[in-house]
């Protein structure tokens, strides 16, 4: 299954490593990143394929929020589908 | 991969908008639970109800979490219980076996404490209507409605008259919470068989054995989009707005719709394209209508406000669900619509303004409450002029109407929760006792017959 990852905050330094450190151990695979910064706020969208990992995605979701708030930022996870079914026909 | 800047729109509309899965309701049959003896009748309900849902607010949690969807409601709707007993005592073992099977299964409401007596009652379905009043009192979760009037039937008056009876009674003995029966109770004319949202759902008799039908919602979203687009847009800019917003919130209904009925072993039903509104900030339909630029709701200009975006929420939703269903338009209940409060309160917004908005929108008075001296035949008679408006111009209208207890004008009744906060509003105090105590049924309309 693949989902997108968002992480939205002011920029600060090793953002990135930290969100895919974390995703590389527990075996989330990171397809493609796209990252910007807008008026000092970080942007990224990671799409992930998270068929490995043997976490449920619940448990994924709340360890995400948990990272986030540790580096100050908004980080969620969605089944690829909402983006697909809201925005293609 | 997806377009970064229509998934961060995905996020706000979430995050910011307030969109969310309003309920994800299962329709229930339960004909095949019906015995000789009342007592088994409940029991097999009871059984049946708590085996057919018993994973439903699981699998809505676990899509809740995979798709960073809200999925506000969990919700299950049966058989109408008129077809399942004889006797008011057996209607209260009913009652009783499906509040206790709504506790077990963990939703918050379960509907189909239904009659559809709208051509004529029989004496089963008397009895039963006398038992709403104790039925709604000595349960927590039960909801209840009435279908007293359709299109092709017209309007059964016996009933509109005892249903302003039966109101009043509910309101008396619920009055040391608020009257809160009285918001578990619609009367409806055209109801329908599938929709989703309390307190008017039923599974209707031709349904199937389990259902999935899915409520969407966004209020929040459609005012953003229309605030976006600013006041210099022309009334073709906004309805375009309006659609391209349902369309996309539609779509995520289904997509909820067809995961629960895949996960639930369960046939999927409809998507009903509702604006339903929530007392949070940001989530009123009021406050979208007043975006389009009234200076508060209830101002002339409403009904032409409301019925724009009505038909554009229609037309954005009709192409995005695969099965569209249900009462499908906007809502416009007082107490649970910030918007709705606040007009009321500064004097904008009266009883018969919605009146009149009911005629170009989805349903009709809901959730407003009137004084608590408000007499049965007036209560009556505002059913009455409910279901004319919904028998001639072919939609579903419903009143849900609360007497506050020993309250006036001015006062406000405290649900608490989506339910909200209920503006006591003024009520014509002419009489249409004479009109109402007529008896008998107002023939069907000429549009009726379409043959």
């Amino acid at each position: 299954m693949r989902a997108i990852v968002s992480v939205v905050g002011k920029d600060r330094m090793g953002i990135i490593a930290r969100v895919s450190g974390f995703l590389f151990s527990i075996d989330i695979n990171v397809l493609d990143i796209s990252q910007s910064i807008l008026q000092e706020y970080f942007h990224m969208i990671m799409l992930v394929d998270v068929s490995k990992c043997s976490k449920r995605f619940s448990e994924i979701s709340d360890e995400l929020d948990k990272l986030g708030s540790e580096i100050g930022m908004s980080i969620t996870i969605q089944h690829e589908d909402i983006f697909n079914a809201m925005h293609k026909i | 991969m997806i377009d970064r800047n229509e998934i961060l729109e995905t996020i706000e509309m979430i995050e910011k908008n307030n969109f969310d899965v309003r309920t994800i309701t299962m329709g229930i049959s339960l004909f095949d639970c019906i015995d000789g003896d009342s007592g088994r009748t409940a029991g097999n309900i009871r059984a049946k109800i708590t085996g057919a849902a018993k994973n439903l607010v699981a699998v809505g949690d676990e899509i809740e979490s995979e798709y960073g969807i809200p999925i506000v409601n969990k919700r299950i709707s049966v058989t109408p219980a008129s077809l399942l007993a004889k006797d008011e005592k057996g209607f209260l073992l009913v009652a009783n076996a499906l509040d206790r099977a709504a506790v077990e299964c963990g939703v918050n409401f379960i509907g189909g404490y239904t009659a559809l007596v709208h051509k004529g009652a029989t004496a089963a379905e008397e009895a039963f209507l006398r038992t709403i009043p104790e039925a709604l009192s000595s349960t927590e979760r039960l909801c209840s409605s009435v279908n007293v009037a359709s299109t092709r039937s017209g309007i059964n008056m016996d009933a509109v008259k005892l249903m302003g009876a039966v109101i009043r009674e509910t309101a008396e003995l619920t009055k040391d919470k608020g009257a809160i029966g009285c918001a578990k109770f619609v009367v409806f004319a055209n109801a329908v068989e599938d929709n989703p949202f309390m307190a008017g759902a039923f599974c209707g008799i031709g349904e199937g054995d389990r259902v999935i039908n899915v409520g969407v919602s966004g209020p929040g979203a459609v005012k953003s989009a229309v605030d976006r687009i600013g006041a210099g847009a022309d009334f073709g800019e906004l309805a375009e707005c309006v659609k391209k917003t349902a369309f996309k919130i539609t779509r995520v209904g289904q997509l909820v719709a067809r995961e629960a009925a895949k996960r639930l072993g369960a046939q999927l039903g409809i998507i009903d394209l509702s604006l339903a509104p929530t007392p949070a900030v940001g989530d009123s339909v009021a406050h979208i209508l007043e975006d389009m630029g009234l200076e508060s709701v209830g101002a002339h200009g409403t009904t032409a406000a409301l019925a724009l975006l009505n038909d554009a929420v229609k037309k954005g939703g009709l192409m995005a669900g695969m099965y569209v269903g249900g009462l499908s338009g906007a809502f416009i209940p007082v107490s649970e619509d910030a918007g709705m409060i606040d007009a009321v309160r500064r004097g904008s917004l009266s009883l018969e303004k919605l009146e009149a908005m009911t005629s170009v929108c989805s349903v009709g008075l809901d959730m407003i409450a009137v004084p608590g001296d408000t007499p049965a035949e007036i209560i009556s008679g505002i059913i009455a002029d409910e279901c004319a408006i919904g028998v001639i111009n072919h939609k579903t209208t419903a009143v849900r109407i609360i007497p506050a207890p020993g309250k006036t004008v001015g006062d406000s009744i405290e649900f608490g929760g989506l339910l909200g906060t209920a503006p006591v509003m003024a009520v014509n105090r002419f009489s249409p006792a004479v009109f109402i105590n007529r008896g008998g049924k107002v023939p069907a309309p000429v549009i009726s017959n379409r043959n």
